[in-house]
């Protein structure tokens, strides 16, 4: 943030928000990232997220009720895969936060938001089609654009695609 | 009578013999029937298999597989340089490739902070509320096709032609149009744009009050969508739908409102709800009311853009187009209202590349769809398909 420039009341708001969070969950939860374009909290403790997530969306200052976009993505230099999740209270505050989860890149897992909010049930299964993360808890874990018997996950970034499939060539 | 009692457990055939009911089979089991509709199926709008569970007509579940139309596109992102990405943008939701550009470029404006001209603002809204009646055009017509009234169909794309030509004048293509760029457009309107516009407004404004008459009021049409597939607001906002499917439940969310964007603050337009007394609100019917009553709000905005447009004294369509995209690190997540509803793209920059190190696409066909298994429990199987059409799903977008 450059000095001097103060911040938009969206981001203001979000802050708010989090302090909501902060004071809940304390030392769970990682310091406010208060950029202009996705202002974000990182969720230190994997294993609360569900907590978390069910306690976003039901407190009466957060009303977090939609989840409009999850993705996943990869941090290769950290060896690490994590989720962003862009959350926004529709209809009753309109405040917006950015949660990331992040896991262990082999043989990591996160905990599913899908009892949290229905529509992260698909959204996970293509974070896990893509980047391979597991999702515990997750109701029907499996892929989503990829054929069921495609390997590897495509958009790691070390992904070399499979040379054949079914007997065709892959990479041409 | 004793032998009807057995109706408790099990299924019974019975036949009648001198005025008396006869048992002929008792226990009768009912038998699930696995029933594949799809990827080849006219009514699924494209290649989209739905796995159904059937008892008898009644669909117990239905389990949507998706995936028939990927092209990676969130893979060629990590290839191709920003202002590259915006043709494939195109050919998602490949019905209104102007939204999708459009919801594109605002999150890489974002992500580079910088100042459109405002004429470029208003030739964007205005091409995009073109494409987005176009779109309704498809929507609406193809939804009568479903539930078997053609002539509404052959009306609609007779009046898509209008608009295809215009955007086809103004970018030089017909569906794919790569016209809107990361921080202009890819020329200035051709002279008597405004003009030719204006014509089709007023052309078009009596076609939209023909299309109630012969579809939306229709008896046949309306028993076939009232009261099928309702979906609760709450369960809608859980789900995540957002456009005219979320407005259909009656919230009254729409983006160009409720987050806006561009020029809308400035532009004066409605955002169409059901009010329970046409339709039952959450319904199919619900939702085609305010596909048919957008239309109708789009050529207003239309009107009010043309009257506002700057002039195009000594307009350079490209003057903020950045030479070398290359933002500051950092993540957006921007989003668009389109046709279908909110189109956001969630890009991460790292700060030294020309080419995001993440881009992905939250396609609102794909969120819509994602409440397909819970929308269709206990359906008829031909509501089924009047609740696909609902939908309006296009498969390019839910694929990606």
């Amino acid at each position: 943030m450059e000095e001097g420039r103060a911040l938009p009341q969206s981001v203001q708001q979000s802050a708010a928000a989090y302090a909501v969070i902060r004071e809940q969950f304390k030392g769970a939860v990682s310091d406010f990232d208060a950029n202009e374009t996705m202002p974000f909290f990182e969720v230190l403790e994997t294993e609360k997220w569900p907590e978390i997530a069910l306690f976003m969306r039901d407190h009466p200052k957060l009303k977090f009720n939609y989840m409009a976009c999850l993705s996943g993505f990869d941090y290769p230099a950290e060896e690490q895969l994590g989720i962003v999740c862009n959350l926004e209270s529709l209809g009753e505050f309109g405040h917006r936060i950015a949660v990331k989860v992040k896991c262990p890149r082999e043989g990591g897992s996160i905990p599913t938001a899908a009892y949290v909010w229905h529509t992260a049930n698909w959204h996970e299964r293509e974070a896990y089609d893509m980047f391979g993360m597991q999702f515990t808890g997750h109701p029907d874990l499996r892929r989503i654009l990829c054929p069921e018997d495609w390997e590897g996950f495509p958009l790691r970034k070390d992904y070399r695609v499979q040379e054949s499939y079914h007997g065709i060539k892959v990479p041409y | 009578m004793q032998e009807l009692g057995m109706a408790e457990q099990g299924s019974i055939r019975v036949s009648r013999k001198d005025g008396n009911v006869v048992v002929i089979e008792k226990d009768l089991a009912t038998e699930e029937m696995v029933l594949s509709m799809g990827p080849q199926h006219p009514s699924t709008h494209g290649v989209l298999k739905l796995e159904c569970m059937t008892d008898g007509e009644v669909v117990t579940s239905a389990e949507p597989y998706l995936g028939y139309l990927h092209r990676c596109f969130e893979k060629h992102c990590e290839v191709v340089d920003y202002p590259g990405i915006v043709p494939y943008t195109d050919r998602m939701d490949y019905l209104a490739g102007m939204n999708n550009e459009w919801a594109y470029c605002i999150a890489v404006e974002k992500l580079l902070d910088i100042e459109i001209p405002r004429r470029v603002e208003f030739i964007r809204v205005m091409v995009s509320e073109l494409n987005r009646i176009a779109s309704h055009l498809v929507a609406i017509g193809t939804y009568g096709i479903d539930l078997g009234a053609f002539t509404p169909f052959l009306f609609c794309f007779r009046d898509r032609e209008h608009i295809l030509n215009l955007l086809e004048w103004a970018s030089g293509a017909r569906m794919l149009y790569n016209y809107i760029w990361i921080g202009g457009v890819a020329f200035d309107i051709p002279a008597d744009f405004n003009k030719r516009v204006k014509e089709f407004v007023d052309y078009f404004r009596p076609k939209v009050v023909e299309l109630y008459k012969l579809l939306t009021e229709n008896e046949i049409f309306v028993k076939r969508t009232k009261g099928i597939g309702i979906m609760p607001a709450d369960v809608a906002i859980n789900y995540a739908w957002s456009g005219p499917m979320l407005r259909g439940s009656g919230v009254k969310w729409d983006l160009r409102r409720n987050d806006p964007y561009s020029v809308y603050p400035e532009l004066d337009f409605n955002v169409p709800v059901p009010d329970g007394k046409f339709s039952d609100i959450g319904d199919c019917l619900s939702r085609h009311l305010v596909r048919a009553l957008e239309m109708e709000e789009s050529l207003n905005i239309i009107e009010q853009c043309i009257s506002k447009m700057p002039a195009s004294d000594g307009f350079n369509p490209r003057s903020a187009v950045p030479k070398r995209v290359r933002p500051k690190a950092g993540e957006v997540y921007a989003r668009a209202e389109n046709p279908r509803g909110e189109l956001g793209f969630y890009i991460q920059s790292d700060g030294k590349s020309t080419k995001p190190l993440r881009c992905k696409a939250r396609s609102s066909c794909f969120v819509n769809l994602s409440a397909m298994k819970d929308l269709s429990k206990g359906q008829l199987i031909p509501d089924l398909v009047a609740i696909i059409g609902s939908i309006d799903i296009v498969l390019g977008e839910v694929d990606r």
